[in-house]
């Protein structure tokens, strides 16, 4: 009988569980993997060089589309940059209006995470539930911003507009009984700190109800238990960064150990894994999710209770009010002069992270005094992580590749760029 | 029936209308489990749609109900796509074979009192027989399609039902012992009498593993390694559509109402009726349902089918190996001890087999 030899699998770019465009090149050994080699580009839209081509505010939309799961999170990341070029501070309302749309995003990223590594794993119902909760914080999106998703909200020297006195509701519709139109306007009745305070009181319980899907599940245990186990020395010298890094036993979060924005005013934990295993990357992320609802809760009652302005009243960096445009000459020039030419920014260099759902989202900015950046470099946290992808796998069935690409948090708008 | 079709059809030799009256009955049931078959489909879409928060196929026709029809008619003219290295012959043949032991299996199904297609003394056997060929057209639908993921798919299969075959063969020599035949008529019979009498409660550990068998068999969720989705994309059947996928569609719901039946029948007293030999029969009501008839066969499918369901939103899918652990390591000492447990209620004479 002729030896069994290993074979060489394509997995992806159009598979269910690539989670975009991941193209892994699987060498098997029937079903264990012997190597993985994963291929990027596939999604890659010059991101870097298209902001390079442009004056600085225009390219606020490209960071929404690089992690198209946790928009704001990038726009925090670019917007800080800029700011750090420009030695400028964002008023203090439009700094805690950041931290809450950035915690709200990361519950974005997350339920976004959950629902698709649970569908990875096989289990479909928790996908529907997270997208239930999903909703109603893209609703907090359009309310601030008139979109669901690629939001624009930053902007260098604060937030583009006060948040709204009064949430929208559903259309009446036919079809559906009057009960239900009450039920899905619920809590909507106020302004959209009450919508996001009414969230906030009932998500605890919804993550609640995730959890009895899966953690004390025996199969979901059997399937993230022990895979793709990475050790802290490991995940540091990899570059893990985010709950990667923190499921690995690592307690690094920027949000503690460099806050910016409001953090330092912020009481929250960090929850940390001990084994490094899918398992307790999934229970990090589980914990970080009742910590951004902690985080919000309390944005929330400091936002209510401080109102002030939200952006910077400079008018080379923020338009002036539309009624006074029409009424002083100056108005006009600089409405004009921001929104074609913008602004050019000091001679240098800056460096700026977050603490981005997925990990350290960086943006390096490299500035020749002219008003579009000499270049643009972009840290994608989950490039470090998709570079571990052979050393997680190695030696695992195919059924943990699957599970592995779930615990990685993959979006390739980030690692393609 | 018989002597009907014998008064109309009094020219004809004895033989022949015997032969018409079982095509009547082979037909007239094969329409019924196509129906059904049809019909759990949208019922899963809806139940599991429920259960997610969603509502189902609710446009074709009232609440959806047209929706089977509307599948069957795409995919019955949607182009049938053979890979240019497929194995032409076994490729078209595999959905064939998926499909036709699901069907032939009710053959000894008792529907309702005293009627089943063929009433045969070694049922039991047969139905093994016929549960077992429908993974031939899995394996050969694998290989044939000369894809990676269908062949994985294949391999992945034919393990998982060695494994599940021997434990759901000692969970029914359970049952054979039991009442004392194969026959599946003579099993219901012997468990007449009210639900005190049915298999389940002296079975139970062998009700369950025949269950879970039942499901992995089917390659239903959580054992849907098979195909499944999120790893090798369909697995098996990846290579396929339009009808020759609806053939492999129609296989696992049939396998799944046939298991469910089969469970009900072996198990859960088949078409007798809980109520049998607690109440009065001359009550009016409760009297009729106290009579053992089709109607308790189709709720107690119906019972399990909602559990295949169930399982299928609720649980995250089985690795390949921890399959065949939970099979070799699980099943079939948990049926192997459990046989020998009644084995000796049986020759001390004590316990419910006295």
């Amino acid at each position: 009988m002729a030896e069994f030899q290993s074979y060489t699998m394509n997995f992806g770019p159009q598979h269910p569980a690539a989670h975009g465009v991941l193209r892994l090149v699987l060498e098997m050994d029937g079903e264990v993997v012997v190597r993985a080699d994963p291929h990027v580009g596939l999604l890659h839209r010059a991101t870097e060089k298209l902001a390079e081509s442009k004056p600085y505010n225009q390219s606020i939309g490209y960071m929404d589309r690089l992690d198209y799961v946790s928009m704001m999170a990038n726009e925090h990341g670019y917007v800080a940059a800029i700011e750090k070029l420009l030695g400028i501070q964002p008023p203090v309302r439009a700094r805690y209006i950041r931290v809450m749309f950035d915690e709200i995003t990361r519950i974005l990223n997350h339920l976004l995470w959950l629902g698709c590594h649970g569908l990875d794993v096989g289990a479909m119902t928790i996908f529907l539930y997270c997208f239930r909760e999903r909703e109603n914080l893209m609703d907090c999106y359009e309310a601030v911003s008139g979109t669901r998703m690629h939001a624009t909200y930053y902007r260098p020297g604060g937030v583009y507009r006060d948040l709204p006195d009064s949430m929208p509701t559903h259309l009446a519709r036919a079809e559906r009984k009057g009960d239900r139109d009450a039920a899905m306007d619920e809590g909507r009745d106020g302004s959209l700190l009450d919508f996001i305070e009414h969230f906030t009181q009932r998500f605890p319980a919804r993550v609640d109800e995730y959890e009895t899907l899966l953690t004390d599940n025996r199969i979901w245990k059997q399937r993230t238990v022990g895979i793709a186990v990475v050790p802290p020395e490991r995940a540091i010298n990899l570059g893990f960064t985010g709950p990667m890094l923190r499921g690995s036993g690592v307690e690094w979060d920027l949000r503690k150990k460099q806050p910016y924005a409001a953090y330092a005013n912020m009481d929250f934990d960090i929850p940390v894994g001990v084994n490094g295993d899918c398992y307790d990357r999934y229970l990090v992320r589980m914990e970080e999710l009742r910590q951004s609802n902690r985080i919000i809760r309390q944005c929330v009652d400091w936002l209510r209770a401080n109102p002030g302005p939200v952006m910077l009243d400079d008018y080379k960096l923020a338009p002036p009010r539309r009624a006074e445009m029409k009424e002083k000459m100056e108005s006009l020039i600089h409405h004009f002069k921001l929104f074609t030419e913008g602004y050019c920014v000091p001679e240098g260099e800056a460096y700026a992270a977050v603490e981005h759902p997925k990990g350290e989202f960086g943006v390096y900015l490299v500035s020749d005094g002219a008003n579009k950046p000499f270049r643009v470099k972009i840290r994608a946290p989950g490039f470090a992580h998709l570079a571990a992808m052979d050393e997680m796998v190695r030696g695992h069935m195919l059924a943990d590749v699957v599970a592995t690409i779930g615990t990685m948090d993959i979006v390739f708008g980030e690692i393609d760029r | 029936m018989t002597e009907i079709l014998g008064n109309w059809l009094a020219f004809l030799p004895a033989e022949a209308v015997e032969a018409v009256a079982s095509l009547v009955a082979i037909l007239a049931l094969a329409i019924v489990v196509i129906l059904c078959v049809a019909y759990a489909t949208w019922l899963e879409r809806k139940v599991i749609g429920f259960m997610q928060l969603r509502q189902g196929p609710n446009r074709v026709g009232f609440r959806g109900l047209l929706q089977p029809f509307a599948d069957v008619l795409k995919l019955l003219v949607k182009e049938i796509v053979i890979p240019g290295r497929a194995n032409r012959w076994l490729f078209l043949t595999a959905p064939v074979l998926a499909l036709v032991p699901a069907l032939a299996a009710w053959a000894v199904v008792p529907v309702f009192p005293g009627f089943a297609i063929a009433d045969l003394d070694a049922g039991l056997l047969y139905l093994l027989s016929m549960t077992s060929l429908g993974i031939y057209g899995i394996i050969l639908a694998g290989w044939a399609s000369n894809s990676k993921y269908a062949l994985l798919g294949a391999m992945r299969s034919a393990a998982q039902m060695v494994a599940y075959e021997i434990a759901m063969g000692f969970a029914l020599v359970g049952v054979l012992m039991a009442a004392g035949s194969l026959n599946l008529g003579e099993i219901v019979a012997r468990q007449s009498g009210g639900v005190t009498q049915w298999f389940i409660f002296p079975l139970a550990p062998l009700f369950l593993v025949y269950f879970i068998s039942g499901v992995a068999e089917t390659n239903r969720a959580p054992f849907d390694v098979a195909e499944g989705e999120s790893e090798i994309v369909a697995g098996f059947h990846v290579e396929y559509g339009g009808a020759t996928f609806a053939m492999f569609f129609l296989a696992e719901y049939a396998n799944m109402i046939l298991i469910a039946a089969l469970t009900a029948v072996l198990f859960l007293g088949g078409w007798d009726s809980p109520f049998h030999g607690l109440v009065d029969p001359g009550w009016p009501v409760v009297g009729i349902l106290a009579a053992p008839s089709l109607f308790w066969l189709a709720a107690k499918t119906f019972l399990f089918l909602f559990v295949f369901l169930w399982l299928r939103a609720t649980f995250p899918r089985y690795r390949y190996d921890q399959i065949m652990r939970l099979g070799w390591k699980v099943f079939i000492p948990v049926t192997l001890v459990w046989i020998s447990v009644e084995a000796v209620f049986f020759t001390l004479q004590i316990g419910p087999f006295a």
